[in-house]
């Protein structure tokens, strides 16, 4: 049955919504974001900032968009003098106690504190400078959070984030009156595999998280949609780069997938990211040793062996590798007429899955690689040990970023990676390939959803996308005209494979649209 | 009522009747005066008749807010899909009011008889009496009461259960209360959803005070009619009413007259009046929340729910407190305001921060440190407290704070002026 929809006015702007919307997100349909702090559309309601005071016409006292469900023919005014006086009123309460250290906050330039109080705060404060304000000393709740609490406006969210979706209420608010402050179990710590939530949901400067600490301030920051490597999920993430250094990763809503959350394991799993020690010229061996390349030279060294070898070969892939890398290095061996039996597999780290209980079917999943359902839908099993087996008396075996290659190959090994491994030293050929910060991409999560990251930074030195170094050898193999963009790669997949027909980067967007018949993969 | 003096002449004792004979307290006692018969007429009876006729008796909410008292029994839900419960308001916290204490204390009885009473007609099975903290003396009696009535069979299936408060002003307000019965911190609730749809443990919750159960189970007895009759005013407020008076008169104590008593008559008449070679000054007619009137309105006052408002005021919970011209008002505000500083559960931002910051003023215009733009400070402060959180409680500081600066201006202005030597308040 739909939805029975109920028409009410935001300022002015006629809005048609679900019967028992909140008012306050119904104006964000009609383009008005009322300002507010406790309330967040994924936790419980508290009502307790009274922030989004707003006018009802027609009812006697100001009401909180965040508890007040729309109603027909309701005429709400968020610009109101009663209702700009209210919330102006209320900003000044929370910034009497409040310390006003913007300039050694990391929150500064995403607070919300600021970002409110610019638009419609008092210029000057009434508070006289001869009272104290509220002092407590910071604390340290967990392995990366730090609570400052005198910036805190006591919005609760991080209460009733551990109490409500975490499900494992370490937090609380002690203390009463202006003397409150959030309180930690004292035999406890903040240490739930998603506790590093509290940060993102914290609208000033109070939960700070210990990794990002004086790193950045936020004006520095770049941003760039992406999605977590860290398990086979794919929860949405925005990628925060200063200078092209992944500084932080955060996540981004998504309904389908994460909601607003991220674990703390996907969290803290970027710093690879940034390493140095990238490889950043093409390599061929020459005289038993690797040598600098241009891209023509290491193409041409790479359709040589191509072209004269014969029988099996083996590619082993990482399943952090784009869904468009993955199938260009596939085209590569499926050319007619060169009678080539290909085999490809991959393997997965599995760690400890950690769930959220209070989100459905949202859990850091045991298969810690985000590409692996992207892998099998392209013809790559798991039969890694077998492949492993088979490589050695393969004719050509490729290795696509996959740094655990205990290989042992009598025919010609061809590394395409980001770092180079000891072993791959014996390579003949070693292309350097961009990460997943580095280029435009796409994943298939568990539950088969093909979702896009975009780049957050340029790669090192000639370091291509996976998918332009297959494009480019396969074209070069005579195998048709190479892609000029990420999009134009997926394009090609979707031509191709069934699971992919019909979709496109512009479809998929940035939340993602599910594979056909790509149904969850057993966990 | 008089304890521990004779009842004067001009009160009428319904519900302080028994007040000072320790023989009604028990349970034989209570039987021989009468008591459980109305208990007794009540179980004969459909629930929805009871509701009728404590509807057509007119008796109103008796904590403060003065809501219909058979009017809130019937939101209760009609059809019983889930376990309706009854929570009786024995927090009796608001200062200057000790009205429900003297009940619990000397008529135990009443109570456990109203209550049944009332978890009869609203169809509950468990009812809890949520008891103040520091009311440890009637909290004894009420076990008693309640164990001697329940091994008399009085109550059925009903199962009653005295639950102690720890001490939180705020637990007094009726959804913070519930919190503090399912052993959550005592923080009001939003509503909706009202008690009646979602109240403790999320069923069909009615709250009624100490008081108002207590004049339930005269009404059944002595009819609807015959409670409505004791009125000197307004139809809209019937039956009687426990003042509790202190301050500064003579003889502070209980004092039960029927609503649209003169205030004027209450103060000087029946609480002694004033001490000698003083005048009145001020009274807050309703219990420390409510705004405070001057000698002019207090004098012109009379007591019920109307009456009152129409001196500016509230009736509350009937808690009057008096000052003579020795009082200094400014003190007695930021004392009040310092109470709710403290109270404050801390929720919402203009009651955490405006309670705090309005001592502060007060505190720095009695040290003689005032600036003359406090005052209108105080009042914009005040009426940005006033209507926009969850519950009154900033409200309710407010009240004393527009009220005594609208009224005793000079009194504030000779602090900020130095005309006035100042006060070092700890």
């Amino acid at each position: 049955m739909p939805d029975e929809l109920v028409n009410l006015t935001i300022d002015g702007v006629p809005v048609a919504v679900p019967k028992g919307t909140l008012v306050i997100e119904a104006a964000k349909q009609a383009g008005v974001l009322v300002p507010h702090y406790c309330y967040h559309p994924g936790l419980p309601v508290a009502g307790v900032c009274r922030m989004c005071l707003v006018e009802i016409e027609k009812q006697p006292k100001l009401a909180i968009a965040c508890a007040t469900q729309a109603a027909e023919g309701m005429v709400v005014k968020t610009q109101s003098p009663a209702a700009k006086s209210a919330r102006t009123g209320v900003l000044e309460f929370l910034l009497i106690n409040h310390p006003l250290d913007c300039p050694i906050c990391d929150q500064a330039g995403e607070c919300e504190l600021q970002d409110f109080t610019f638009q419609e705060g008092r210029a000057g404060t009434r508070y006289s400078p001869d009272y104290p304000k509220r002092f407590n000393p910071v604390e340290d709740f967990g392995p990366d959070v730090l609570y400052v609490p005198n910036r805190c406006i006591l919005c609760t969210r991080c209460v009733r984030f551990m109490e409500d979706v975490a499900q494992e209420p370490v937090l609380n608010v002690s203390e009463r009156g202006d003397r409150a402050f959030i309180g930690v179990h004292p035999e406890a710590r903040l240490d739930h595999p998603w506790a590093g939530n509290v940060v993102d949901l914290c609208p000033v400067g109070s939960l700070l998280s210990k990794d990002f600490l004086h790193k950045a301030r936020a004006w520095e920051l770049d941003k760039a949609a992406s999605v977590c490597t860290g398990c086979s999920q794919g929860c949405n993430v925005t990628l925060d780069t200063r200078d092209d250094i992944v500084v932080r990763v955060r996540p981004r809503s998504n309904l389908e997938v994460n909601r607003y959350f991220i674990c703390d394991h996907g969290r803290m799993n970027y710093r690879w990211m940034n390493r140095g020690d990238r490889i950043e010229a093409p390599l061929v061996k020459r005289g038993g040793e690797l040598h600098a390349t241009d891209w023509q030279d290491a193409f041409e060294r790479v359709t040589t062996v191509l072209r004269g070898a014969g029988g099996r070969v083996v590619a082993l892939v990482s399943p952090r590798a784009s869904t468009e890398a993955l199938f260009f290095a596939r085209e590569l061996f499926r050319a007619g007429g060169r009678g080539l039996e290909w085999t490809g597999a991959f393997q997965v780290v599995m760690g400890e899955e950690a769930p959220l209980p209070g989100v459905p079917d949202l859990a850091l999943r045991a298969e810690r690689a985000p590409n692996g359902r992207g892998a099998e839908l392209l013809g790559y099993g798991r039969e890694y040990a077998a492949a492993l087996a088979a490589a050695e008396s393969a004719a050509v075996v490729l290795v696509l970023d996959e740094p655990d290659i205990p290989v042992r190959t009598a025919g010609t090994l061809i590394y395409v990676g980001t770092v180079l491994p000891e072993r791959a030293r014996e390579a003949e050929v070693v292309l350097p390939i961009a990460n997943v910060a580095e280029e435009d991409g796409t994943f298939v999560n568990r539950d088969g959803r093909v979702q896009r990251y975009a780049q957050a930074k340029p790669a090192p030195g000639m370091a291509r996308p996976g998918w332009w170094v297959f494009s480019e050898l396969s074209a070069a193999l005579g195998q048709g005209d190479p892609v000029a963009s990420a999009a134009e790669a997926f394009a090609r997949v979707a031509q191709t494979l069934e699971p992919f027909r019909g979709l496109s980067y512009e479809q998929l967007g940035f939340t993602g649209k599910p594979a056909a018949g790509a149904a969850a993969v057993p966990a | 009522m008089g304890y521990p003096h004779k009842p004067h002449a001009r009160e009428t004792v319904l519900l302080s009747r028994y007040f000072g004979e320790a023989d009604a307290r028990t349970y034989k006692g209570w039987v021989k005066r009468g008591g459980y018969a109305a208990l007794e007429q009540a179980r004969a009876m459909e629930p929805v008749r009871v509701t009728d006729i404590v509807k057509e008796s007119g008796l109103r909410g008796r904590g403060g807010a003065g809501f219909p008292t058979g009017l809130k029994w019937s939101f209760m839900p009609k059809e019983k899909k889930k376990p309706h419960y009854l929570c009786v308001n024995a927090d009796e916290s608001e200062p200057g009011t000790f009205k429900d204490r003297e009940i619990m204390r000397w008529t135990p009885h009443a109570l456990l008889e109203g209550t049944a009473i009332a978890a009869h007609a609203i169809q509950a099975e468990v009812a809890y009496i949520y008891i103040r903290g520091e009311f440890t003396e009637p909290l004894t009696i009420m076990e008693k009461a309640l164990a001697d009535a329940r091994s008399a069979g009085v109550f059925g299936d009903l199962k009653i259960h005295l639950h102690r408060g720890a001490g939180a002003y705020i637990c007094g307000e009726e959804t913070a209360l519930m919190n503090s019965i399912e052993g959550k911190r005592g923080n009001p609730r939003i509503k909706p959803p009202f008690p009646a749809a979602a109240g403790v443990f999320g069923m069909p919750t009615t709250i009624n005070n100490v008081e108002t159960l207590a004049a339930v189970p005269p009404i059944l007895t002595k009819g609807a009619a015959w409670y409505k009759g004791l009125s000197l005013s307004s139809p809209k407020s019937t039956g009687t009413k426990l003042f509790s008076v202190c301050g500064h008169v003579q003889q502070p104590g209980n004092y039960e007259v029927t609503m649209g008593f003169p205030l004027k008559d209450l103060v000087y008449e029946l609480s002694g009046g004033m001490r000698a070679g003083r005048t009145l000054k001020a009274c807050i007619p309703g219990g420390s929340s409510v705004p405070i009137l001057n000698r002019e309105e207090t004098e012109a006052c009379l007591l019920d729910y109307e009456g009152v408002v129409e001196r500016g005021s509230m009736l509350g919970s009937g808690g009057v407190i008096v000052f003579d011209d020795s009082a200094d008002m400014v003190y007695q505000i930021m004392r009040l305001a310092r109470f709710y500083a403290h109270e404050s559960c801390a929720q919402c931002t203009q009651c955490r921060e405006g309670t705090a910051w309005t001592t502060k003023i007060l505190e720095r215009i009695l040290a003689g440190q005032g600036k003359a733009a406090d005052l209108d400070l105080l009042l914009d402060l005040s009426e940005n407290m006033t209507g926009k959180t969850i519950c009154v409680l900033s409200d309710s500081c407010a009240a004393p704070v527009v009220s005594g600066i609208k009224k005793f201006r000079n009194e504030f202005e000779d602090y900020i002026a130095g005309r006035r030597k100042p006060v070092m308040v700890a």
